[in-house]
């Protein structure tokens, strides 16, 4: 009878399926966007800088007494040795770039004269060899990328090859010096100088643009530091904030075993920043809470309008259903009268409709699904510049949501179908 | 004991009464014809002794059963297992074969046997066109499925309602001769109708008058005709 239903009817199967289709696509489309758009928009904000900063503890310390930011004092420093141990956290693949910080006041003479300057030494395009074998390219070319290069280039600690160490000023210097990328310039501190190429100049709206920065070990060197950081920024992909991060940010001794797990297996801010310090000695790890905060509040929104967009496809699909399978169902309410006068019980005859629709639905649904995660893919493409990557917990959630959908969309006929009387629609009586 | 008694039942429709007290008696194997004026009652009673209905007063008894105090369910079971229906709008699935609209009837009572309905498609005569649909069939010739429907589960009682109500002449004709071959085999029949050349070939007649019977004759040439 189904087989005939499908086979006669296929006009009317077809419109249930395109509806169901139709839903199916919008919510797949949605949900695939929605568990992937956490992963795109935190690559995009990831331009916007490091959301984590590691300091020694003493320094932050004294960050917290008098609420200044200045890295290391001169007691206190990170170890350079340690900074590989970064990317052995649980969270390691989540840790997308970081760069180490020491800085040093200096003197700087160019052809036009001299200033004192704040040096900075760091990584620009470091590669480094991890605890775990892996191999590892990052540095602030990575985590500055808004800085605008507007002579010269990146400096490349990878391939530059002249004889002066190389460094990058910033464009106030620049100006006041009369500094030109490819001029030599010639630094000094107390514990002694250096001449260095200039690689580029770089413009970065910020303090930074009063300060050279230089290599790592340049920079140690002539601060007498050897081996040691003041800061190390760390970019991390990390979930929004909730109840429990904020909780155990605080304090995660107040967690319960349980809560400890789950917050310490969850890509929080706080997580992370609690795994660095695990491996970094003496050190505090802390979330730059303008980006974190903002990562969190554009990702909840984000992930708001998707839901509501999700409902709003189901619950037109699931008014379509009703409006198709209620017509049907008036439309054979004289073979469905049939059917119970010959002995059909209520049951039988809904699970009968129920079992057309559900059919009907799962065909619609497998059309929908393919053709949702075809969207998501054209979302992808023109709104992150990327494909969007299958998510396959996504189809039990769909095949889910579909079955709710087509019940809750054919109900309203169900209930119609067991009101009907076989006299009435036999004999009209 | 007969097996259908129906024991001064009324159907009462707010101020409007189908049926009027009405008693009324139908043995095993007799072929009863309800016959009446539009608007006598005639579908309210064959509703009622479908077990489609309940009347409002008195008891209906089928083969021992009161169906007045039986559940919706209970009247299903009863529709299913006891009585065979024939309609005059013939009620066929459009898009099930012949054969498969007879097999529904087995469906919900037991299960579908082809070889069965087949058998029973022949009985009327219709075996070859059992793969058909309803549109690829005349009236008569969908009645006729209907009749095989009615047929397949053995029901006691076969009720039709104005069963050559759309049919000419000749389909007329064919449906009577099943009808009889029906009762010469033991089927109990009854048969609502309003053609007096269908109610007279039955055994007995009752007429219906405004809810109430005004007729209940014996036919004396039943068999002759």
């Amino acid at each position: 009878m189904i087989k005939g239903a499908f086979t006669r009817q296929w006009k009317k199967m077809i419109m249930i399926a395109l509806t169901v289709a139709l839903g199916t696509s919008l919510a797949t489309a949605m949900l695939n966007v929605m568990m992937d758009v956490s992963d795109k928009v935190n690559q995009e904000l990831k331009t916007y800088g490091a959301n984590i900063t590691v300091v020694p503890k003493s320094a932050s310390v004294m960050d917290s007494l008098y609420e200044i930011e200045n890295g290391a004092d001169d007691g206190a420093y990170l170890k350079e040795s340690e900074l590989g141990n970064i990317k052995t956290i649980f969270w390691a693949f989540n840790i997308v770039d970081f760069a180490p910080f020491i800085d040093t006041k200096a003197t700087v003479s160019a052809d036009s004269g001299e200033k004192e300057i704040t040096l900075v030494g760091t990584w620009f395009d470091h590669h480094l060899e991890l605890p775990t074998g892996e191999t590892l390219n990052t540095g602030v070319r990575s985590l500055r990328t808004w800085w605008d290069i507007s002579e010269g280039d990146w400096l490349s600690e990878q391939t530059y090859t002249g004889t002066e160490k190389p460094c990058m000023v910033g464009e106030g210097i620049a100006k006041t010096l009369s500094v030109k990328s490819g001029d030599i310039i010639t630094v000094s501190t107390t514990h002694g100088s250096e001449r260095l190429y200039v690689a580029g100049i770089f413009s970065s709206g910020d303090t930074a643009d009063d300060e050279i920065y230089a290599s790592l070990d340049t920079v140690q060197a002539l601060s007498d530091k050897d081996g040691l950081l003041s800061s190390i920024e760390v970019s991390a992909l990390t979930t929004p904030d909730n109840e429990l991060a904020i909780k155990a940010a605080k304090d995660p001794g107040s967690l319960t075993i349980a809560q400890y797990e789950t917050w310490y297996c969850t890509a929080y801010v706080s997580s992370i920043c609690y795994q660095i310090q695990e491996v970094i000695t003496d050190s505090v790890a802390s979330p730059v809470r303008q980006v974190a905060d903002s990562e969190g509040a554009i990702l909840e929104k984000t992930h708001l309008l998707m839901v509501l967009i999700t409902i709003l496809s189901l619950v037109g699909s699931a008014l379509g259903i009703t409006n198709l399978v209620t017509a049907s169902v008036m439309e054979r309410s004289s073979e469905i009268g049939l059917l119970k006068a010959i002995g059909a019980k209520n049951g039988a005859v809904s699970a009968l409709v129920l079992t057309e629709v559900m059919i009907t639905g799962i065909v619609g649904a497998v059309i929908g699904y393919f053709a949702g995660f075809g969207f998501a893919q054209i979302i992808g493409q023109t709104v992150f510049g990327s494909s969007i990557e299958m998510k396959l917990f996504v189809i039990p959630i769909v095949a889910v949501l579909v079955i709710a959908v087509v019940l809750a969309g054919s109900l309203p006929a169900i209930r119609m179908l067991l009101r009907l009387r076989p006299a009435e629609v036999l004999h009209g009586r | 004991m007969s097996l259908l008694q129906l024991k001064n039942i009324s159907k009462i429709y707010g101020e409007l009464k189908a049926l009027d007290d009405i008693s009324l008696e139908v043995e095993n194997g007799e072929w009863l014809a309800i016959m009446g004026p539009s608007g006598s009652g005639k579908s309210t009673l064959m509703n009622i002794i479908g077990c489609m209905d309940k009347p409002s007063l008195g008891e209906v008894i089928l083969d021992g059963r009161d169906i007045a105090k039986e559940s919706d369910k209970g009247l299903t079971e009863i529709r299913r297992d006891k009585i065979g229906l024939i309609f005059q709008q013939f009620h066929l699935v459009n898009y099930l074969t012949a054969v498969e609209n007879v097999m529904v009837a087995q469906y919900y009572h037991s299960m579908p046997d082809e070889k069965e309905a087949l058998e029973a498609l022949e009985r009327v005569g219709l075996k070859d066109r059992a793969k058909h649909l309803p549109s690829q069939l005349s009236g008569g010739e969908q009645q006729r499925v209907c009749i095989a429907r009615a047929l397949i589960n053995h029901p006691e009682i076969v009720l039709a309602d104005e069963p050559t109500g759309n049919l000419d002449e000749a389909n007329e004709n064919i449906v009577i001769d099943i009808f009889k071959q029906l009762h010469k085999e033991g089927t109990t029949l009854i048969v609502v109708t309003h053609d007096p050349e269908v109610g007279e070939v039955a055994q007995r007649m009752i007429v219906l008058d405004h809810g109430r019977i005004k007729e209940n004759t014996i036919n004396k040439n039943f068999g002759n005709t």
